[in-house]
């Protein structure tokens, strides 16, 4: 059997991350589902937050005015601790990607340059133009071959083992054979991303299907603040590819059918640069009242800018927009739409980044430790993955060289491999039932119809209804094509079991938090309420029931007040 | 629209030989090819096999052969072919794992072996470098590069030689050599003052021409070589005097 002191699910760049922390003594592993370049991080574009104050506008910067905005963001739910936490670690972590590689965009004298981003008090967000993930992710990669770091690509991790509030290891499923391999590891750690494909309208990666968040909570494991789904105020219309918040930080506009710059309704002070939640709401809101184009889009100006300028800052952009919209930025403006993007939610996990189970761990978009509360600022979860990755790998290393090493935990893994196995064979066995894609396209609908941006009771209760049947029409499936080898149709049902979950953890999350609060807008109760809901929600599985908790937020220097832009 | 697919497929545990298959497919939407595939797969034959992930041109998996052309199958319109029979290979001179899924391995392997990694120094300044954009601008070219494979592909000696590095491995070692922060010494990149590293390359540029993301990395390679010449003779001065 593969034995590993450290197992980590997820070469995105909290996967990196986390490797190239871990011990070097230790024997450690990274498990993808695809190759780790091709991991959705690499598609992040506009940037990374610390605040360097090399922009001329930001000589006042500090992380402490960092982690207020990242606070203030959060619409207050964000643990007080940790998001001051990453804020501190923030200069020292880009330094080090400096260090590794990465090739920052400079400002004249040769520091590393800066542009403004949504709900941040100074320009702070560090890029290398619009391709900023490409290049951090290619950088970690490149230092993890330095490292001499073991892949094992294109393995779908399907099931986590846990024994006695123990983790022993996790169950694979190999996309190239089809086959079942059980792996032990003394500690593991998920960085298995988001899930944004649970949504129709998504910026997010084909493949980002979010099952090790769902893998962590059929084992035991809390999801915390699952309803706080961010959507991002601007996706190329119709294809939902991203367009960067740093086209606004540019100084994109935003203009509705009217011609008219409308953020100065909703945010007169940051205008385009309000969070995104704002932003966001504020598209729609344009769109529904008639105010956009063909009732589906906004434009998103940026000839003022100039060419110069969007050809050296924005070229990701503008081949974007050519390719799949067919238009140059430069010559006219983009029709922008909002779609979900992120996930603020996640697995409950501490600033140690570990969880209820003894060894097991989750860094990055997967993970919840509470950074991001009720609504993420753009550029802090790049931030998040690379300082919670490497926290996730130096506690990991710690807790492998502190701990004992199970004895049973092979019979274990083996009987649990089989039994996946079966499963499989189950699938596999049937020539008809419910087809894959289908159940997957009715989810989607249903997620983008009730839990979208705007939600109430009635819509919530539908999706969970409706998710309550899928969950029985799941336990129809079967595989039509009947080989294993490169089956895209096997990972989907192994993870659509995850989706399922997710979604039902999401809305019943929401239906639930009778307030509204940064992404999380209820149209029945549109006010943020603290007396009753200033707390985490925390959504457990017990007996294949969700189970609802809520947990005190941490509050220190910053009393919650009202949020405005 | 209505289209023909005709999709090579292969199982090397079953097949043969690789052979074509078609599939009709009918869309009234703006579809790319992979989104194509996608819908082909789901509705007509679950093994058809291939690569995705980001679909919007940036992580490199989907690289194939589109009516002839080497391109991602992510940024490829339908439209886009003015064409309604639409042939899909995958990668050619690559080792077909299943349907349009090639063996990567000899592509990583063959960057693997520039070491395609910063070698800075060891302490570095808290402040961070210092170094002017223009220098920057220098490498960005490179940089682009998603690693998708289709150069290496393509390249005529790349698939008679197994032991030349390639197009992108070459381009990769020159973006890290050009780098200010880069301190490899010179006795280890000029390492590929050889057949299978720089002096392999035939200069007939179809790296150039196949390349998603204007890489240009025959560039790269000449580049490398026209380096490896200047230092040389600077060290022969040296040794002269
Ligand atoms: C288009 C776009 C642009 C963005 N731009 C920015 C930006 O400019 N700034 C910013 O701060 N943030 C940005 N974000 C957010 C940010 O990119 C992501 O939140 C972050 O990259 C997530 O990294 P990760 O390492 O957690 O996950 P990912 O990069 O998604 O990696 C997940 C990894 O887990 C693996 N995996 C998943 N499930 C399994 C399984 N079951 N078994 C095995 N492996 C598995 C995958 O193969 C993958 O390697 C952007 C997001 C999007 C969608
Ligand atoms: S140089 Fe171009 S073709 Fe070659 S791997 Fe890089 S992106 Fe692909
Ligand atoms: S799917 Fe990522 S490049 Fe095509």
């Amino acid at each position: 059997m593969i034995r590993q002191d450290i197992l980590i699910v997820g070469g995105g760049l909290a996967g990196l991350a986390a490797a190239l922390s871990s011990d070097p003594q230790l024997k450690v592993a990274v498990i993808s589902k695809v190759h780790p370049l091709r991991s959705h991080s690499v598609a992040a574009q506009g940037g990374i937050n610390a605040p360097l104050g090399n922009n001329p506008d930001a000589k006042d910067d500090n992380w402490e005015k960092h982690a207020f905005d990242t606070i203030k963001g959060s619409d207050y739910l964000a643990d007080q601790d940790v998001a001051e936490l990453m804020c501190e670690r923030a200069v020292p972590a880009i330094y080090e990607l400096e260090h590794m590689g990465v090739p920052f965009s400079r400002f004249p004298g040769g520091v590393i340059a800066q542009r403004p981003f949504g709900g941040a008090g100074f320009p702070r967000t560090c890029y290398a133009a619009d391709r900023t993930g490409l290049v951090i992710l290619h950088t970690l990669f490149e230092q993890s071959i330095r490292k001499n770091v073991k892949f094992y690509n294109e393995w779908l991790v399907t099931k986590l083992i846990v024994k006695d509030g123990k983790c022993l290891g996790v169950i694979v499923c190999d996309f190239a054979t089809g086959q079942i391999i059980p792996v032990e590891a003394r500690a593991v750690i998920f960085a298995t991303g988001g899930y944004g494909r649970v949504y129709q309208k998504t910026t997010n990666a084909f493949i980002n299907h979010g099952s090790g968040i769902g893998i962590a909570y059929k084992a035991g494991i809390p999801l915390k603040d699952m309803e706080f789904v961010q959507f991002h105020p601007t996706s190329l219309f119709d294809v939902n590819i991203l367009i960067t918040e740093g086209a606004r930080g540019e100084g994109g506009y935003l203009v509705n059918n009217k011609g008219k710059r409308f953020m100065a309704d909703y945010a007169p002070l940051a205008m385009e640069l309000a969070p995104r939640d704002i932003v966001a709401r504020a598209i729609q809101t344009e769109i529904d009242n008639g105010n956009g184009f063909e009732d589906q889009y906004v434009h998103l100006d940026l000839r003022h800018i100039g060419e110069a300028i969007i050809k050296k800052r924005l070229p990701g952009i503008r081949e974007i927009c050519i390719n799949f919209a067919e238009i140059d930025p430069i010559e006219s403006p983009i029709p922008i739409q909002p779609a979900q993007h992120y996930s603020m939610g996640g697995i409950d996990v501490n600033m140690k980044c570990s969880s209820c189970v003894e060894g097991f761990f989750a860094a990055g978009e997967c993970a919840c430790v509470s950074i991001h509360g009720a609504n993420r600022l753009g550029g802090n979860s790049l931030l998040d993955t690379v300082v919670f990755g490497r926290i996730a790998g130096e506690e990991a290393s710690n807790y492998v060289k502190g701990s004992e090493k199970s004895n049973n935990s092979e019979k274990i893994l083996l009987e649990q491999a089989l039994e996946v196995k079966m499963k499989v064979e189950e699938w596999e066995g049937k020539d008809s039932g419910e087809k894959m894609f289908r159940l997957l396209n009715r989810l989607k609908e249903v997620m983008s119809e009730k839990v979208g941006i705007f939600r109430d009771k009635r819509d919530l209760t539908e999706a969970l209804e409706k998710i309550l049947e899928l969950k029985e029409d799941y336990k129809r499936i079967y595989i039509s094509g009947k080989c294993l080898r490169y089956s895209q149709e096997l990972v989907n049902i192994f993870e659509f079991d995850s989706m399922l979950n997710l979604a039902e953890v999401i809305t019943l999350g929401a239906l639930k938090r009778e307030e509204t609060r940064g992404s999380h807008f209820r149209l029945d109760f549109n006010k943020r309420n603290d007396k009753d809901w200033l707390k985490h929600t925390l959504v457990t599985r017990e007996e294949d029931k969700a189970r609802i908790s809520y947990k005190d937020v941490k509050i220190n220097k910053y009393k919650p007040v009202e949020r405005k832009y | 629209m209505k289209y023909l697919f005709r999709i090579l497929r292969y199982d090397p545990l079953k097949d043969e030989h690789p052979f074509f298959q078609d599939f009709f497919y009918e869309t009234d939407e703006k579809k790319s090819v992979i989104e194509a595939l996608m819908d082909i797969r789901n509705e007509q034959d679950c093994t058809l096999a291939f690569r995705y992930s980001c679909r919007e041109a940036i992580c490199g998996s989907c690289a194939m052969v589109i009516n002839g052309k080497y391109d991602l199958a992510c940024r490829t319109m339908l439209n886009s072919l003015m064409s309604s029979l639409i042939v899909i290979e995958p990668l050619p001179n690559m080792e077909i794992q299943k349907d349009l899924v090639v063996n990567m391995d000899p592509f990583f392997e063959a960057l693997n072996k520039i070491e395609p990694y910063i070698e800075s120094e060891a302490d570095f300044s808290e402040g961070g470098y210092r170094i002017e954009e223009k220098e920057m601008d220098k490498i960005l070219q490179y940089v682009n590069c998603i690693l998708c494979g289709s150069c290496y592909s393509a390249c005529p000696v790349a698939s008679r030689d197994e032991n030349y590095l390639g197009p992108a491995a070459l381009a990769k070692l020159y973006r890290f050599v050009k780098d200010p922060r880069d301190k490899r010494p010179f006795s280890i990149w000029s390492k590929v003052n050889t057949e299978g590293g720089v002096w392999g390359c035939d200069t007939v540029f179809k790296c150039n021409e196949v390349c998603p993301k204007s890489v240009r990395p025959a560039d790269g390679i000449e580049a490398l070589r026209r380096k490896l010449i200047v230092e040389k003779i600077k060290r022969i001065f040296k040794f002269k005097r």
